[in-house]
């Protein structure tokens, strides 16, 4: 084994192993820790399968065959902001029909509290 | 004695200026009800509309205008309106034509009825970036639903109890309603007509229009026009 594939194992177990850990504390729901979980896979696969890289990059047409690696990581690391912005966009839609009910139901409150006192 | 039409004004940051818009509807629009949707304001603006004896809804954070008046049209649901009306609380628009927008609604003649500041009726003045995306989107939003369209930002609207339920769903922008809920409303199976209107130069505050967001409006518009034709439609009518 080569130098560079035990940092990379070394770097993606702790990786896997944190994610692991943020959603036994719950910390980090399961529902996001999928793609974390496969990012640290994928670096682990390719850490010690070595001719992997150089099959993707002959696969892809990339001259330098490491640099399909960042390639790689590129992907998946779009792929997480991309679901970053998912669940941003339904976050915010839920709080807005959270403010809108609770204004609703604050001036029915209202309401209702000027009623009784007459 | 609660009338069957209410006017919705989103408001934000008005104090100063929205009492006096409420006198003039009371007077000039008599037997509608008023409710003022404060989105989020920093400033007296809810007390100076409680002052008036109009309810006023405060929204606990700044949604935008979309945002603010879609829980004005909640509002209206609850309540039972048959017919609403929304208007800018900045004075841009004139209450007296208030009976007008609502006159083809009442008739069953649309849906939803627009007020148009390009029809001939008075003189209004736009930035060019603003005059010109305005031209673009209403021209797309012509070709699209296949009637004219000369002002497809106008909040100056009434419309019936079908419109209330289609402006109150998730489809429904948080920002700036534009030419792409004219085509939504289209795609829908619901009408839209426009009428002349008469309407003024903002008299106080900044226009929501203003800085970069001319190009934020053009690019997001041409966006939602594009997912929205891509869309399939789901509004069910209820008839």
């Amino acid at each position: 084994m080569e130098k560079v594939q035990i940092v990379s194992l070394i770097v993606s177990s702790i990786v896997l192993l944190g994610v692991v850990e943020l959603v036994r504390r719950g910390r980090l729901r399961e529902n996001y820790s999928i793609l974390w979980i496969c990012t640290s896979l994928v670096i682990m696969v390719f850490a010690v399968f070595r001719h992997l890289i150089d099959w993707l990059g002959r696969l892809t047409g990339i001259y330098y065959p490491p640099s399909a690696f960042f390639l790689l990581a590129f992907f998946f690391l779009t792929l997480i902001s991309l679901q970053f912005s998912v669940v941003i966009s339904s976050l915010t839609k839920s709080n807005k029909t959270l403010s809108q009910e609770i204004a609703l139901l604050k001036q029915r409150m209202e309401e209702l509290e000027k009623k009784g006192k007459t | 004695m609660r009338s069957d039409t209410l006017i919705i004004i989103p408001a934000h940051n008005e104090a100063g200026g929205i009492a006096r818009i409420i006198e003039d509807i009371r007077a000039k629009a008599p037997g509608a009800d008023i409710v003022v949707v404060d989105d989020g304001s920093t400033d007296s603006t809810a007390l100076e509309v409680s002052e008036t004896g109009a309810p006023v809804i405060r929204l606990p954070v700044n949604l935008g205008y979309g945002g603010a008046l879609q829980t004005g049209f909640k509002y209206a649901i609850s309540r039972g309106y048959l017919y609403a009306v929304q208007m800018d609380a900045d004075g841009q628009h004139e209450p007296s034509y208030i009976p007008k927008l609502l006159e083809p609604v009442r008739a069953g003649a649309a849906d939803v009825v627009l007020g148009s500041r390009f029809m001939g009726l008075g003189e209004y003045r736009s930035t060019f970036v603003r005059g010109m995306g305005m031209k673009l989107f209403g021209s797309i939003a012509s070709v699209t639903i296949g009637r004219r369209v000369t002002d497809p930002t106008s909040g100056f609207q009434a419309m019936n109890r079908e419109v209330m339920r289609f402006y109150a769903s998730d489809l429904y922008p948080v920002d700036f309603p534009d030419a792409d809920v004219l085509i939504m409303l289209h795609r829908a199976g619901l009408k839209s007509v426009e009428v002349p209107v008469e309407m003024y130069q903002r008299v106080e505050g900044v226009s929501m229009h203003s800085g970069l967001k001319p190009l934020y409006y053009v690019f997001k518009m041409f966006l939602s026009i594009l997912v929205t034709l891509l869309r399939k439609n789901t509004f069910i009518k209820d008839v």
